[in-house]
């Protein structure tokens, strides 16, 4: 697996599973469990500074970003306006010009809006930004992203935060024939073989945080997610044998009394 | 030019003298300028603008940085 490398925008990843950093008890249980799950980018909101409490701890002390590549995120913004607007911020903070686009259709599904997330995409492209858009599992909006710019898609497999698994596996595969860039099954994983089935379908990463933040043992989950994404991938590029309604014997006959 | 000036930082009315830039309003907040962006009424600062860019009665700072997060 070690010449398996994924490569977006000329950068080469090690890990084709990546985590979110939200949701954990505390930077060190966030720190232990990016360490089991083998990732090496992370995903991170932007936010204002607590200027009351300076006592509270920043999560890049935990996460080394020499070790790791960060990547912000514009979770929470619903507008064209607001997408872009965190997208500056986040790279004025200083890490890169990589920007994980999410413009959100609403509150109660998290749905990416599309059509929003074309427009903020085609202006920051325009500014330089590397956009990985999470996107839905629609193969023509795909199609659209990368045509406009974008180095690589992140289709949900279900609602954030859900853990209902691929719900549309025949979408997914038909987005991942229907693009040539690399393809990041982002969200919705609510367990191992989730995250497996999406790398065998053909993913080129998943992206994960509550599945692994939310186990009732974080750091076992996250070790779970490593294996599975490795076996996931290696089958897919072992090729699995096809279907059939009977079955077919292992043994030979010959030899038999 | 009055000795104190009424700004806002991240949402919450603050008092500050009159002619502090915004490095000097980051240090005395105790904040560190690497991996900050700092917003002064709408408009991104490059991190080289904090020491020349003085702030005036009624302005509008944000100063952001990473949190944990995944999707929203």
């Amino acid at each position: 697996m070690a010449d398996d490398r994924l490569v977006i925008a000329g950068r080469e990843f090690k890990s084709r599973l990546w985590v979110g950093t939200g949701k954990y008890k505390n930077f060190v249980e966030t720190q232990k469990a990016i360490e089991m799950s083998g990732a090496d980018v992370v995903t991170v909101a932007v936010r204002r500074v607590n200027i009351t409490d300076r006592s509270k701890d920043n999560l890049l002390d935990y996460i080394d970003p020499k070790k790791y590549t960060i990547l912000p995120n514009t979770a929470g913004c619903y507008t064209v306006e607001d997408a872009v607007r965190y997208s500056r911020l986040a790279r004025a903070a200083g890490v890169s010009d990589l920007i994980k686009l999410e413009v959100l259709g609403d509150e109660k599904t998290l749905f990416p809006d599309t059509a929003g997330l074309i427009e903020a995409a085609k202006i920051l492209i325009k500014e330089g930004f590397i956009v990985l858009p999470y996107t839905n599992d629609d193969p023509i909006v795909a199609k659209k992203l990368v045509d406009i710019g974008c180095p690589a898609v992140m289709p949900l497999a279900a609602p954030i935060g859900s853990g209902l698994g691929i719900r549309n596996p025949y979408n997914l595969k038909i987005l991942m024939e229907s693009v040539t860039v690399p393809v990041i099954v982002d969200a919705g994983v609510g367990t191992a073989s989730d995250a497996a089935l999406a790398m065998e379908y053909g993913a080129d990463a998943v992206l994960m945080n509550t599945a692994i933040a939310g186990a009732q043992d974080p750091l076992a989950m996250a070790e779970a997610m490593k294996y599975a994404v490795w076996a996931g991938r290696l089958a897919y590029k072992a090729g699995r044998i096809p279907r059939k309604l009977y079955a077919t014997a292992s043994s030979p006959i010959e030899g038999m009394l | 030019m009055p000795d104190t000036i009424q700004i806002q930082v991240n949402g919450e009315a603050r008092d500050w003298r009159s002619g502090a830039t915004v490095a000097e309003l980051l240090r005395d907040l105790k904040i560190t300028t690497e991996r900050v962006a700092v917003e002064l009424n709408l408009e991104i600062l490059d991190r080289a603008a904090f020491a020349q860019r003085s702030l005036k009665d009624g302005d509008r700072v944000e100063i952001l940085s990473f949190i944990g997060g995944g999707s929203f």
